[in-house]
């Protein structure tokens, strides 16, 4: 015991860590050079992200902003000394275009209403989307949205949307009457045929009748006069929309027992999705008006929406199908032994589940049916990708290319990305709720 | 969630819309608006401005038409059509007649069932390469790659010119005009061929447009002109002598300026036949006697609109040509008011 | 109190179709059917009266006419002279050939940058992530054009490589020309050539097999069904006696050495592109349109599967990667070894359906004039013959079997691959 010649009987104190292990440098260390493949990696993207700035600063630092054609362009670079091809963006285009891009050909003093309509779209999604935060009274405007948003946007008299709802509304009186008195399945087949019966026979003369009462209207828009942006906004929220109810439909049929209808859900999922966009789009502007009866004819943006809803209903099954996989069995034998019907337990139980954990799906197929609408640029709307090339055909602006991209790009970006970061934050939101 | 009845209810309101009636011009009076198919865009012939104002030289027809029929040049809805939605279009009574640089064949006219009601610019099938290639004739174009535009007559035109001199090609098929013009000016290819016309107006607005040339050879007749479906004669005929009008208003010097002046009654009965002061020809087509007034004061004669949109003044700077009147050695020749 | 009795046997009564779920299922079926037969019905009977006021019967007899129009990319002989149906196959070839080598480019970009995001290299990481969110958040017909405007921009022309002293020069070894016309490639040519057997004669469909590439095929698996053998044997050894023979020079030599003599015999030889005339001529042309969709499908899908992969990567639990380092892996080896096979189950369902999105996709090709079989079938013949009703369904057909077709095969890989549960 004796040979022990030292024993330290305090604790050191605490020393610094070496300078090459904490702060900036013990960061860069350890996260930029680990090792020579680190090393490498590191070196080769600063190398990277410094020639692409290079290349790209000076280009967009250029002084055009005000000029009113390629040439002035020119000449203002030229003034400064710098030539050649990619002397400079030339700004011009976007400060005297941008409006055009973002609403087409809208009338310039009513562009208050896609606005007041894109807002309001917001505030309709508010309670869906942030439960948390809003009166849940709000639904009650979320329910009225889709009658208003068409309204703003294309105008005309106010009784056109109020003969829609009414529609549903009769629908829904002669559903309740009949299930009551009869069966759900007459009830329905009944309230079906009476809205029906209102929209194609009545709802017309309705509109009529009011209209010669009180005249209550803004001015109308044709669809023609939709472009840029709003086009492709409005052709992504609209089918969005419509596709929702037909994609619940479609993904129930799809899980459904009866087999006929399960075979044609999956026939007309399968086959849509098996084919591009762009063929859909053909069908659009080709086809439509010849499967519908002689003499119909509307114009090629509604025909466009139409499409474009079968296209985005058939995603939308698949995801609202994702979103029925993922609720535990138990779920359904739950409201079974409940004893509530098929469409009570729909209703009640399985939807409102399904659907809150469908909506990340929901949002993502709505960012891919928005970046898609650029397709519409191929058969000749006017979409910010085809509001480009008519540009480009303005004397003044014949030659710009990157400009005009870039500036569709970063709006096609700042949207996007927008969307999918909500989409989430939402993911994990729910994610935590479930577990 | 029932989010929409959207779709219901524009389905309704399109129905309600849209149901044709039997004849184009009642349709048209009825709606108030002429719906006019263009292009998507090319330099002087048809592009909307930072406004959103149609203009150009097919444009300028279609506002014509509208001037004669419903008496307000303005009232024109323009219609983009593509190359390959612009025949569908018609035929499906989207828009009522077409203005769209179209040439005129036969089986346009016969199988697919299109009236071309006249000529309002007869063009051809034409080359421009870089001077600095030194090429001098399109037959020394062998091994050459050549941007063409798709959905046109002219990539048949250019297959059967190469075919037939035994030469071979690299053709780059390309949507629109604008891309063909980048990648030309890039020298992605060294030929770029479409209607002369159409090449002229792209060399105009380059930057340098003396360091390319127009190749001699116009390798096919491209009559372009304006077309309505088959079957509509009344309608045709709008057309048709509309565009007359302007044509024989150049001829016996009508213009916007002097139209006036003329309205109130000249020595010559064919001039007073076409505005209105003698004869009925109006009443005859379904319109008033204004009409042939209101179509040449909506741009002007043909004369005037030519020079306005494309002509030797305007950056494009198209001669006459072919394009002038008959009595100047040109082809432009309409037939008699009478 | 509920006492359980056999039903009482009714008669049947006509309200229980719509009362008795035995029956009601059956009820709504039938109606669902009329309903689907009389809404096809409608449609049908709608085009038949449309289309007979257009007077445009549908046949399909344009298909045997000349298309009267060229195409640049070709891998089947094709002249202007030669039918639309024709036309219809060139265009198809090279739908396949584009979505084929989307796919596999954008496979290999995916997994990389889906590893490297999760790279513990900060710079690295942020910079595949802002790759992946630029990608992903801009449409792809944006990006198709816009990769074609940079190619056709920033690239020489031909006559750049023209002159004494030329601004631009021929890459590795004068054998690759990149210009803005595409890239020429040096083509493999058979001096002692075979040649080729022609099947389906005249007609549209004529097809010919190149006798060299099957012999080499058929070298090329003799040899690997021999090398293979060989691999079994050494296995069988190493059962038997646990030394393992070495064999890899075996191997090497079974594949190689009847490979190199057939080509000697074949009198293999490359043929270089040179400038001659407007255009390098020789040599393999990849043309722009076909390098822009290429680059911008497969770098825009591999975005997505980068994602996907990363998600795999995610999804499998730390203690794999600990325990597998606790064996004493190394980094690379975990992630080859352990991760990567594990993740591949969660990968691949979703990248079966971004297969089919990339094919689909395609279809963008007409935006740079690159010739599939929506710029053939679906763009000009259907423009020059101005039959839309047959172009537009038989294309739809065309695409729609080549998704099943993909998606067969994928599920049926995937079913190889699943965790097979007992």
């Amino acid at each position: 015991m004796s040979d022990i010649g030292y024993v330290r009987t305090e604790m050191l104190p605490e020393q610094e860590p070496p300078v090459s292990e904490v702060g900036a440098i013990g960061w860069v260390r350890h996260n930029l050079f680990s090792n020579w493949f680190n090393s490498l990696l590191t070196v080769l993207s600063l190398y990277f992200i410094f020639k692409v700035l290079a290349g790209l600063v000076p280009w967009v630092i250029s002084p055009t902003w005000d000029s009113g054609s390629l040439a002035e362009c020119r000449e203002i670079l030229h003034a400064l000394g710098r030539e050649g091809h990619y002397a400079g963006a030339c700004w011009g285009v976007i400060h005297e275009r941008w409006i055009q891009l973002i609403f087409g050909f809208y009338p310039e003093h009513l562009y208050w209403r896609p606005i007041a309509a894109f807002v309001l779209l917001g505030v309709a999604l508010a309670p869906v989307l942030f439960s948390d935060k809003v009166p849940s009274k709000l639904l009650i405007f979320s329910a009225l949205y889709p009658f208003i948003f068409p309204w703003l946007l294309w105008g005309g008299t106010i009784w056109a949307p109020v003969a829609a709802l009414l529609g549903f509304v009769l629908g829904w009186a002669a559903f309740n009457a009949v299930s009551k008195a009869m069966s759900t399945l007459l009830g329905f087949i009944a309230g079906a045929l009476v809205a029906l019966i209102w929209w194609l026979v009545l709802s017309s003369y309705f509109v009529g009748a009011m209209d010669s009462i009180a005249a209550i209207g803004i001015e109308p828009v044709e669809s023609r006069k939709f472009g840029g942006f709003m086009l492709s906004i409005t052709i992504g929220v609209v089918a969005i929309a419509c596709s929702l109810p037909l994609g619940i439909v479609l993904a129930l049929g799809r899980q459904s027992d009866l087999l006929i209808v399960k075979y044609i859900c999956v026939g007309f999922i399968e086959f849509i999705r098996g084919v591009p966009l762009i063929t859909l789009l053909f069908v659009a502007s080709t086809l439509l008006n010849l499967f519908l009866p002689p003499g119909t004819n509307f114009d090629i943006i509604l025909r466009v929406l139409i499409m474009v809803t079968l296209f985005a209903a058939a995603y939308m099954a698949e995801v609202i199908r994702g979103g029925l996989a993922a609720l535990p069995r138990g779920q359904y034998e739950g409201a079974d032994s409940l004893g509530l019907n098929y469409w009570q337990s729909q209703r009640l139980i399985i939807m409102p589940q399904a659907l809150k954990i469908s909506i990340p799906g929901i949002v993502s197929t709505f960012i891919g049916v928005f970046k898609d609408t650029t397709l519409v640029s191929i058969i000749g709307l006017l979409d910010p990708l085809g509001l480009s090339n008519a540009i480009r055909a303005d004397a003044n602006w014949n030659g710009i290319v990157w400009e005009l991209y870039g500036f569709i790009a970063l709006l096609f970006f700042a949207f996007c990305f927008g969307m999918s970061r909500y989409s989430m934050y939402l993911e994990r939101k729910l994610h935590t709720g479930h577990r | 969630m029932k989010k929409t009845v959207f779709l219901g209810a524009a389905t309704v309101a399109g129905l309600a819309a849209g149901v044709a009636a039997a004849g184009t011009a009642d349709d048209v009076k009825a709606r108030g608006k002429l719906n006019c198919g263009v292009t998507t865009g090319l330099v002087g012939f048809a592009a909307p401005d930072a406004n959103g104002e149609w203009k150009g030289f097919d444009v300028a027809v279609c506002r014509a038409v509208a001037a004669a029929v419903l008496g307000d040049a303005n009232a024109v809805e323009f219609v983009p059509t593509t190359g390959k939605t612009r025949f569908t279009a018609l035929a499906s009574g989207e828009v009522d007649m077409l203005a769209r640089n179209t040439t005129w064949t036969f089986s346009r006219d016969v199988d697919l069932k299109f009236e071309f009601v006249g000529v309002n610019y007869y063009d051809g099938q034409g080359f421009m390469v870089p001077k600095s290639l030194g090429v001098s004739s399109a037959k020394e174009l062998d091994g050459a790659t050549v941007c063409i535009q798709t959905g046109t007559t002219t990539e048949l035109n250019l297959a059967d010119f190469f075919r037939s001199n035994n030469i071979s090609y690299e053709p780059v098929p390309i949507e629109t005009n604008a891309e063909a013009q980048q990648q030309y000016l890039a020298g992605a290819c060294d030929v770029y061929t479409t209607d002369a016309s159409g090449l002229a107006a792209t060399r105009a607005t380059f930057e340098n447009p003396g360091d390319h040339v127009l190749l001699p050879e116009i390798i096919s007749k491209e009559p372009l002109g304006p077309l309505v479906r088959h079957g509509d004669n009344e309608w045709g005929d709008v057309v048709r002598w509309t565009l007359n009008a302007l044509i024989s208003a150049e001829e016996y010097g009508i213009t916007s300026a002097n139209i006036d002046e003329m309205a109130a009654g000249t020595d010559n009965p064919e001039i007073n036949r076409i505005l209105g002061t003698e004869g009925t020809l109006g009443e005859m087509l379904g319109l008033d006697n204004q009409w042939a007034m209101r179509a040449i004061k909506a741009g002007g004669n043909f004369g005037e609109i030519f020079a306005q949109n494309i002509g030797e003044n305007t950056p494009i700077g198209l001669a006459r040509g072919l394009n002038a009147q008959w009595t100047d050695g040109g082809l432009l020749y309409s037939p008699p008011f009478r | 109190m509920t006492t359980f009795s056999d039903p009482p046997k009714e008669q049947f009564r006509l309200s229980m179709l719509l009362y008795d779920t035995r029956y009601r299922s059956a009820t709504i079926q039938v109606i669902a059917l009329i309903g689907f037969m009389l809404l096809a019905a409608w449609i049908i009977s709608n085009t038949i009266q449309n289309l007979e006021a257009l007077g445009k019967p549908v046949e399909f007899g344009f298909f045997g006419e000349p298309a009267s129009y060229d195409i640049n990319q070709r891998l089947l002989e094709y002249t202007s002279r030669d039918t639309h149906l024709r036309a219809a196959f060139v265009g198809l070839l090279n739908t396949l050939v584009v979505a084929v080598l989307g796919c596999i480019t954008a496979t290999v970009l995916g997994v990389v940058i889906g590893v490297l995001r999760l790279s513990h290299n900060w710079i690295v990481a942020r910079l595949m992530t802002v790759y992946v969110e630029m990608f992903r958040n801009v449409p792809v017909l944006l990006w198709i054009v816009f990769i074609m405007a940079i190619l056709i921009e920033t690239l020489p022309a031909p006559r750049a490589f023209r002159g004494d002293n030329p601004e631009a020069s021929m890459v590795l070894g004068e054998a690759v020309a990149v210009t803005n016309r595409g890239v020429y490639v040096p083509e493999p040519l058979f001096s002692n050539s075979l040649g080729n057997i022609h099947l389906f004669g005249e007609s549209s469909l004529r097809f010919d097999v190149s006798l060299d590439l099957m012999a080499i095929l058929v070298v090329l698996g003799v040899s690997i069904w021999i090398s293979n053998w060989i691999k079994h044997r050494a296995d069988a050894i190493q059962e038997k006696t646990g030394d393992r023979p070495v064999t890899w020079w075996q191997r090497l030599g079974v594949v190689v050495v009847p490979l190199a003599l057939l080509l000697a015999l074949l009198g293999f030889h490359l043929g270089y592109p040179e400038l001659k005339g407007f255009n390098f001529s020789g040599g393999t042309h990849l043309r722009n349109s076909l390098i822009a969709l290429w680059l911008a499908l497969s770098l825009y899908t591999a975005a997505f599967i980068a994602e996907i992969v990363r998600a795999g990567i995610m999804a499998i639990s730390k203690g794999q990667s600990e325990a597998a380092a606790a064996l004493g892996l190394r980094p690379n080896r975990i992630m080859s070894l352990v991760i990567l096979p594990q993740a591949l189950r969660v990968i691949i369902p979703p990248l079966i359906s971004n297969y089919l999105n990339l094919t689909k996709n395609s279809s963008l090709a007409i935006a740079v004039g690159y010739m599939d079989i929506t710029g053939t079938l679906g763009g000009i013949t259907m423009n020059q013959t101005g039959r839309e009703l047959e172009c537009v369904l038989l294309l739809m057909l065309v695409y729609l079997s080549i998704s099943l077709t993909i998606s067969a095969i994928m599920n049926w890989y995937n079913e190889s691959v699943k965790l097979k549960e007992r």
